[in-house]
């Protein structure tokens, strides 16, 4: 900022480090977590500081750890919560930023009905439809698939509505200063748009990638072949243990290590998104 | 319904960009929404072996049940709070952040980073800070002098889930503040500043209504979310529980329908949910959006 | 060349034939350390032989695979064998079109088949009212009575004696609290399994008219009768008097670290948890014993938790002849003892608990065969033979919210054990309308 405020700032930092402890601590206690042995868990109050058992707990669940609980290796996991991940975020964004633009930018019979028929899948989500949604996965053929697991997960109008109300901030001016210079519509989108339209491309897509990096219900009921278990599903099977207390040890090293991969993904993005801000001033 | 002055004169573009996202909102969404629907007039067995066309036998029974309207009310308690406690708190960092120049890729990096922990998992992490036997957080109150039970204490369960689950969502709408606070054109707020208004000035001003689309994006996601999202959250930490006391009305929807199998009262009851966040949703557009600056 | 092409067709016709064996799957909901015992038998029952193949798939929490199995049927993709636990039964069972009944299948398949070979409690909740089986017993436990030696050491209690009734319960834990021992008496998983069903069974009192609801769909629930009454109204006494800590719904999640951290010095729960405390209670020695009774009671019998195996209809003939072979194994006295002695589930047949005492299994395992004894202490009667409710999965959870509502002060445990009787027989009522038609 233009001037000096100390007292300000040191409010802000203030502010920021509270926020944060409240923020990470459950993530520092999973880290924690994994780093103690099995009966930390149930026989004291849980450990705040870090164990001893780190490099044990991590060896494990690189190694052998996750097959002995009756899931695939990680790196197999790892790569289809990738797959699914990606698909998903990709996919979205690109049919919702499409029609973000069909809606705000042309005039057209049943413009208001595709608006809503759109904007209906933000309230239902697929828990709730989730039976007959099977059914139709099923009829399709697209059981145990990357495709079964991707698209029906797409069709939701998060990224429409928030493409839909930045373009709406876009200023006319642009617009008509590009009818002028004859670009068509495609070019206009392409050329000027979908610059502008860059931060928030970069924040959707690290919301979407967690997204389709956490499901869990979806892959369970649509997969019955082990080459498609995604990470989280392995993490809610080690967990998910009746009668027998589950090895937390193990699952929260498993919670860190497949945690890594979004974590890298909202670092990465971050960089590009702040500057793809400070390049382009408006 | 707000919408550009001028428009490009196409006819049949549009409706090639529109194409891939209905098809799949069709197929994948609305004809499975249409089954659920229907069977929200049927009354049948969980195999599908007996079905019988009741009506609105299903609608007429969930109104009249109390724990359905209690069910109600807990929800609209909960998405308010969820919804003010994470958007207020999730504003405040953002400001936060966009004042520095230096760090702030360090603090957004911590501060983003929760948003990549799984929902259940979350849950699951939240279950162990506020364990009664076991949770640090319990130990602390009692220290304060605070019993903390929520397995018997219906307003200590609801505090909890309003915290775990706006916990979640701080991180998703800090991005999205973030993302809209630094888009606002420096030189805007420099020429306030050499008018002479302090950084306070400058945030109502200029930031709160420039704001004002990513906010009424916010309040329609948050409120959704806390409506539909937060079951995962509720799932792994009171189920419902104690007494019903944090069984909000997607948690019950999931209940009765994946659990107990009675996919008809189930139905009924998304249908209703779905009718609810509907109305808020039209109401947000044709009233809120009026205030907001595009 | 014809070399090669001789040898190119012996090849693909040893490919061909080795992909003539019988796939089937198996959805379960065993995680952790359990679903790889189960993939050992699997894996070891497809080494036994060539002509089957038995895939297991983990479909999440019972809740989760019984669902999946549902919607998969509805789709016509269900899988061979579904694993489902015992409140499933009601709707399992009522889906006649649905369900391949193991006496049936195993007679079809030219599988013997000998029912008396099983442990009658273990089996009699699985049987119709002819007395045929339904489904097939996997994981079974009961609930028994664990305690912390070292405090009732520290009480001045005999650290080999385990309370025997509920007076002794209250007594050892006054004892226990008034010498600073621990901080509390006893705590409990499962309310409604332990403190209501099994609490019925083994006072043999009634859970359902109907013999329990085994004899039809309109039955109502009885477990407000005065006996339970007023063992509800002492749970609340003992609750208020800090002897007892409750440990939350469904399975008390919060009741097992009561015990390991030795706040609770007794704790009645699964049998199958017996591998859990063992590990967990790191500080101190563990005790075992069968459930208390009142005093004026003789104790009967105890039902099973747990869950079974069902086939399901609607696959190909030949995967029913896999299914019969893999029961068969399973139902072996070795395999069954391996599972057992490994989980801390009952073994359920007779055989295999023999082949576990010739091994000194329970010499070595002292505490290990205290939930077999107690199944098996009486011929089970027409109370204690188990429980067979539609919609009961929402029935434990009203359970659960009217003990709660009792622990909070709100009803009385007559009000509240009424209520939970008239709330589970409108659910009752309902499946009964759902499922006439198909039956």
């Amino acid at each position: 900022m233009v001037e000096n405020r100390p007292i300000l700032d040191f409010l802000t930092h203030a502010v920021l480090i509270i926020g944060i402890a409240f923020i990470a601590f459950p993530l520092y206690l999973a880290f924690v977590a994994s780093t103690h042995e099995q009966t930390a868990f149930t026989s004291g109050v849980i450990p705040v500081l870090p164990g001893n058992q780190l490099i044990e707990n991590y060896t494990i669940m690189l190694g052998t750890g996750i097959s002995t609980s009756g899931a695939p290796p990680l790196s197999l996991m790892l790569r289809n919560s990738l797959i699914m991940a990606l698909s998903i975020a990709f996919g979205k964004i690109i049919i919702s930023i499409l029609s973000a633009y069909a809606i705000v930018y042309f005039r057209f019979p049943f413009r208001m009905a595709a608006f809503w028929i759109i904007f209906i899948t933000l309230m239902l989500p697929v828990e709730v439809r989730i039976i007959p949604t099977f059914k139709v996965v099923a009829d399709l053929g697209m059981l145990n698939s990357y495709a079964g697991l991707s698209i029906p997960l797409i069709a939701s109008a998060t990224a429409t509505f928030l493409f839909r109300q930045f373009f709406l901030t876009v200023p006319e001016e642009l617009m008509e200063a590009a009818r002028v210079d004859g670009a068509g519509p495609l070019r206009f989108f392409r050329d000027i748009l979908l610059p502008l339209s860059r931060t928030n491309i970069a924040a959707l897509f690290v919301i979407l990638f967690i997204y389709g990096w956490n499901q869990y219900v979806w892959p369970l009921l649509i997969t019955t072949k082990v080459e498609y278990y995604t990470v989280v599903m392995g993490i809610k099977r080690m967990a998910a243990v009746s009668d027998a207390e589950p090895q937390w040890h193990l699952v929260m090293a498993a919670v860190v290590l497949a945690a890594l991969p979004p974590v890298l993904v909202v670092v990465f993005m971050q960089r590009l998104f702040i500057k793809g801000l400070t390049e382009t001033e408006k | 319904m707000s919408t550009k002055r001028n428009t490009f004169p196409n006819f049949w573009l549009p409706y090639v960009l529109l194409t891939p996202q209905l098809a799949i909102t069709l197929v994948f969404f609305i004809w499975p929404a249409s089954q659920a629907v229907w069977q929200s007039f049927l009354r049948e067995d969980a195999f599908g072996f007996a079905t019988k066309l009741i009506w609105f036998e299903n609608y007429s029974q969930i109104f009249s049940d109390p724990n359905y309207l209690n069910s109600a009310k807990v929800s609209v308690v909960f998405a308010v709070s969820v919804t003010a406690l994470s958007m207020g708190i999730s504003l405040m960092l953002a400001a936060a952040v966009d004042r520095l120049i230096r760090a702030s890729n360090f603090y957004t990096s911590l501060l983003v980073w929760p948003y990549a922990i799984a929902p259940a998992i979350a849950g699951v992490l939240w279950w162990f800070l506020f364990n009664p036997t076991i949770g640090i957080l319990p130990y602390a109150l009692k220290m304060a002098g605070i019993d903390w039970n929520h397995i018997v204490n219906s307003n200590q369960a609801m505090v909890l889930v309003v915290i775990a689950a706006s916990w979640k969502q701080i991180s998703y709408n800090f991005l999205f503040f973030l993302a809209g606070l630094q888009s606002i054109p420096k030189s805007m707020m420099e020429a306030a500043a050499i008018d002479g208004a302090g950084p306070l000035k400058r945030f109502w001003t200029i930031s709160l209504p420039l704001l004002s689309p990513t906010t009424f994006f916010l309040i329609v996601i948050n409120i959704v979310y806390s409506m539909f999202d937060t079951f995962p959250v509720i799932h792994a930490t009171t189920e419902g529980g104690p007494a019903q006391s944090t069984n909000i009305l997607v948690y019950k929807v999931f209940v009765d329908g994946f659990i107990g199998l009675n996919l008809g009262s189930s139905a009924a009851q998304s249908v209703v949910l779905m009718a609810l966040v509907i109305a808020l949703t039209v109401i947000q557009f044709r009233y809120v959006e009026r205030r907001v600056h595009y | 060349m014809i070399k090669h092409i001789l040898a190119a067709g012996l090849l693909l016709s040893t490919a061909i034939a080795a992909n003539a064996e019988t796939k089937i799957e198996f959805w379960h909901a065993m995680g952790g350390e359990l679903g790889k015992k189960l993939e050992e038998i699997t894996t070891s029952f497809n080494a036994s032989q060539k002509e089957f193949v038995v895939t297991p798939v983990f479909k999440g929490t019972y809740p989760e695979t019984m669902t999946a199995a549902i919607a998969a049927f509805r789709a016509n993709q269900q899988p061979a064998i579904v694993q489902v636990f015992e409140v499933g039964t009601g709707t399992m069972m009522a889906a006649k079109g649905a369900v391949y009944p193991v006496y049936k299948l195993m007679a079809d398949t030219g599988q013997a088949f000998d029912q008396k070979a099983f442990l009658p409690a273990v089996v009699g909740y699985y049987t119709d009212t002819d007395g045929n089986m339904l489904s097939m017993p996997f994981n079974s436990s009961t609930p028994i009575l664990y305690y912390n030696k070292n405090v009732f050491e520290k009480a001045g209690l005999d650290p080999n004696q385990p309370p025997k009734t509920w007076e002794d319960v209250e007594a050892y834990s006054k004892k226990i609290m008034e010498s600073g021992a621990a901080k509390c008496g006893f705590t409990t998983g499962w309310i409604s399994w332990v403190q209501l069903e099994n609490f019925s069974a083994w006072h043999n009192q009634q859970i359902g008219t109907k013999e329990n609801g085994f004899g039809g769909l309109d039955t109502e629930i009885t477990m407000n009768g005065p006996l339970q009454v007023r063992h509800w109204e002492n749970l609340k006494k003992w609750q208020d008097a800090g002897l007892f800590q409750y440990g939350g719904p469904a399975g008390g999640a919060d009741a097992p670290p009561k015990f390991y951290t030795q706040e609770c010095a007794i704790y009645m729960n699964s049998s199958a948890s017996r591998a859990g405390v063992v590990t967990n209670a790191k500080d101190f020695q563990v005790g075992f014993g069968m459930l208390p009774h009142y005093a004026d009671t003789k104790p009967q019998n105890s039902i099973i938790g747990g869950a079974t195996l069902w086939a399901m209809q609607g696959r190909p003939a030949d995967e029913y002849k896999a299914v019969g072979a893999f029961y068969t194994y399973l139902s072996s006295a070795e395999v069954q003892a391996k599972w057992h002695q490994g989980t801390g589930y009952l073994p359920i047949t007779q055989a295999a608990y023999e082949l576990g005492q010739t091994q000194g299994y329970y010499e070595k395992n002292p505490g290990a065969d205290v939930s077999i004894k107690q199944i098996t202490l009486n011929v089970p009667t027409a109370n204690s033979k188990g429980l067979r409710f539609g919609s009961y999965v929402q029935i434990r959870t009203i359970i659960d919210e009217e003990f709660e509502q009792l622990l909070g002060g709100k009803k009385t445990a007559k009000e509240s054990l009424d209520a939970l009787v008239s709330r589970s027989g409108v659910l009752l009522r309902e499946f009964e309308a759902a499922n006439k038609a198909s039956n």
